[in-house]
């Protein structure tokens, strides 16, 4: 009996049939694209995007100069100089991150002591030329004052589970 | 006026194909110069109103015969060098047997004779109204039947020959039996088990699949099968696997 | 006065220009948006939405594809024999081309509507073979030569088949003008009598196409891209639209054959309204559904399955089906006396 099924089954071509029913099925079910420049997916708060260095809100750079990011990077992108500065405070007088090294790991992030360094929730930083993707401290900076609200948004929604 | 145009055309490229053919340095262009003149050959019996043994020559030449051709020529490593070599060697021995073909051609063509009543001699003439299809085939069915069925017996024993001589039942590499394979279920594959707490897939020996399922589709004798396939559902005992290590047998789990 | 002119030569070589042009043009533009076509009913059955960017629903996609494939460069590889090389995509494209000149769109509407037209499409099919393999060994690459091998042991394979397909066909009908195997279908389309046989040759279309599940020829995984890999710009253009204009002309043959070309399901009011050539369209779009949805369900058959089903299974069955096919028709009395012109 279980001969004569099989046999008439593969003579009625029944799983080519149902490989192509379950095709025609999806022809007609609601597509799932996402019109990408227009429309984007969610993101966790913990994406691991481009990178920025955070501000106090009284505008003071949160950076000590620890240099534990630095140490911490498995791809050695980030270079650290610092100098105290003439209030007496340790402060960076270079901070670059050379995005092409970089394997957005978020070592640096979870290494930094006081949230200084983060990886934000942007992607879309792709450049024409290799020397623009050599980050150095304004431009980490700028990045942070433009992503802070999100930034900031992001590390409180993070943190029950740090 | 235009067929004679059209059949002089035919005619011309033919006879220039045919000549490339044996001149050709290139056996690749050879082969293709021997198709282009198959299909002026086809050309010429379109022009005489042969329409499907144009289309047949077509088929049959183009279409199957040279492609064999263009595979084998196409496959062989042709070294022109070493041809030329040989050439000085052999081409007085040619030239001898060329020589011996002429005389004997002329010989023959010089006492050809026509038959005097070769106009009365009775050869079939199509019905009219008939196709040039159908009429061929009331003469090849009814008149040659014979001749046609002896045809086909000829190329029937000549590919059994060709068949016979080249099928090597060689164990090489693991074969499948297909209609086993399609009937395999996962049932055949995947066997469920319990994994006991704290000590994994190791207590269980690693990942198993059941034993029958590595030679359920493979056909017996070839490649790393020594014995029949196991029937479904019969345990086997280690020894029985062929060509196997204990330790390896485990799958996945390693 | 125009009657006259039509019967002169130039008269006549115009009129078939003509009718040539009023089946490629058309011909031409369906091959553009077959490529979209495939792309959009692929995505949709892999919930995606396919090209949506270029016009209203991606439609300018094919001409910006064209423009792309036009301005590129040309790259003809070293060591490859240029004049075949360049020979061989243009072979593929005109070859697809030259058999339309035999597919009746209505009664009697074939630009040429000779005698032995199922013949004509099977030798011109079989011709197809040979772009193939001279492209693959023209190019001097390894790759490209497996490829050129593989399809044309693949297509003369699944010719077989197809021919003795068409044998059933024929001894049906008891003619080898399309016109006459269409005008055959009156009273019921051949794929209903012979349901095994339509699929049969559908499938063997398919590897006669080197279409997925068959398009190993090509396989990307082991071949890069099979016979055309060394291939760029407008030759490959010529090879892809060759390849599209193909599956026109293998779902045309199917169309005609069992589908019941230009005739209407059934012969009554409703459906006789709408004119023959547009049935046949509507035939033909719905084979190249079929072939496009095959692709996006099926995964690639291995060489030696892919052999085996041809000559083991197809084969065989076909053959069967034939002489099954004889003794019906020549036991009911059935077996149409043909040959007459």
């Amino acid at each position: 009996m279980g001969y004569l099924d099989r046999t008439v089954r593969s003579f009625l071509l029944a799983e080519l049939v149902a490989g192509m029913g379950a095709t025609l099925r999806a022809f007609f079910k609601p597509k799932v694209t996402i019109n990408y420049p227009y429309e984007k997916g969610p993101l966790s708060p913990r994406f691991r995007g481009e990178h920025a260095l955070r501000r106090y809100p009284n505008g003071e750079e949160r950076c000590i100069a620890c240099k534990l990011c630095e140490a911490t990077c498995p791809a050695e992108a980030i270079t650290i100089e610092s100098e105290p500065r003439d209030d007496g405070s340790r402060r960076t007088t270079r901070y670059d991150i050379d995005m092409t090294k970089c394997i957005y790991c978020g070592l640096c992030e979870e290494a930094c002591p006081v949230d200084a360094i983060v990886e934000g929730p942007n992607y879309e930083f792709a450049t024409e030329t290799r020397e623009e993707l050599m980050y150095n401290k304004d431009k980490l900076l700028a990045n942070g004052d433009r992503w802070e609200s999100v930034l900031a948004r992001r590390l409180e929604l993070d943190a029950p589970y740090r | 006026m235009m067929t004679q145009i059209v059949f002089y055309v035919f005619a011309t490229v033919l006879v220039l194909s045919a000549g490339m053919v044996v001149s050709a340095r290139n056996p690749v262009h050879s082969v293709l110069f021997l198709i282009l003149a198959f299909f002026n050959a086809a050309g010429l019996f379109l022009v005489a109103g042969a329409e499907f043994l144009a289309m047949i020559l077509v088929i049959v030449y183009v279409g199957a015969v040279a492609v064999l051709f263009l595979f084998v020529v196409m496959m062989l490593d042709v070294r022109f060098a070493q041809m030329r070599e040989g050439l000085q060697r052999y081409a007085p021995f040619g030239a001898a047997v060329g020589l011996v073909l002429l005389a004997e051609l002329a010989l023959a063509f010089s006492h050809w004779q026509v038959a005097e009543d070769i106009g009365s001699v009775p050869h079939v003439v199509a019905a009219p109204g008939r196709t040039n299809t159908a009429a061929l085939g009331d003469v090849l069915y009814t008149h040659y039947v014979f001749l046609f069925e002896a045809c086909g017996l000829v190329l029937l024993v000549a590919m059994i020959g060709a068949i016979v001589l080249t099928l090597r039942e060689r164990p090489m590499g693991r074969r499948q039996n297909i209609d086993r394979q399609h009937e395999r279920t996962a049932a055949d594959t995947l066997a469920m088990m319990t994994v006991p707490l704290g000590q994994g897939v190791a207590a269980n020996g690693g990942f198993r699949r059941p034993e029958h399922s590595y030679y359920i589709a493979s056909v017996p004798g070839s490649y790393g099968v020594t014995e029949e396939p196991v029937p479904q559902g019969r345990p086997v005992d280690e020894t029985r696997r062929g060509g196997h290590g204990t330790e390896n047998h485990g799958g996945l789990a390693q | 006065m125009a009657h006259f002119f039509l019967h002169t030569l130039i008269g006549q070589v115009i009129l078939t220009v003509l009718e040539a042009l009023a089946v490629l043009v058309p011909l031409l533009l369906g091959v553009a948006y077959l490529t979209l076509a495939e792309r959009k009913v692929m995505a949709a059955m892999q919930l995606r939405k396919g090209p949506n960017v270029n016009g209203p629903f991606g439609v300018l996609q094919a001409f910006a594809d064209a423009i792309k494939m036009i301005t590129k460069e040309t790259v003809i590889p070293s060591g490859a024999n240029r004049f075949l090389f360049l020979f061989a995509p243009f072979l593929t494209f005109s070859l697809a081309m030259t058999a339309w000149a035999v597919i009746p769109t209505n009664d009697g509407w074939a630009v040429a509507n000779i005698n032995v037209g199922v013949l004509y499409l099977l030798a011109i099919s079989s011709l197809g073979v040979y772009g193939v393999l001279i492209a693959g060994w023209a190019s001097n690459s390894k790759y490209a030569f497996l490829g050129g091998l593989r399809a044309a042991a693949q297509m003369v394979s699944y010719e077989v088949s197809i021919g003795l397909v068409i044998v059933s066909v024929l001894l049906a009908v008891g003619s080898l003008n399309l016109n006459d195997i269409v005008l055959a279908q009156r009273h019921v389309w051949f794929c209903l009598p012979m349901f095994p046989m339509f699929i049969i040759f559908f499938i063997s279309a398919l590897a006669e196409t080197n279409r997925a599940p068959f398009d190993l020829p090509e396989g990307e995984s082991e071949l890069v891209a099979g016979f055309f890999v060394e291939y760029s710009a407008l030759a490959f253009g010529l090879f892809f639209l060759g390849e599209y204009a193909n599956m026109f002309l293998m779902s045309g043959m199917v169309s005609i054959l069992f589908l019941g070309g230009w005739l209407p399901p059934i012969g009554i009011a409703p459906f006789t309204w709408i004119p023959g050539p547009l049935w046949l369209i509507a035939k033909i779009l719905f084979c190249l559904f079929v072939f496009i949805w095959v692709r996006a369900t099926f995964p690639r058959y291995r060489y030696d399955q892919l052999m085996r089903l041809g000559w083991k299974v197809f084969l065989p069955l076909s053959l069967v089906w034939m002489v099954l096919t004889a003794g019906f028709l020549l036991a009911t009395g059935l077996l149409p006396q043909g040959g007459a012109s």
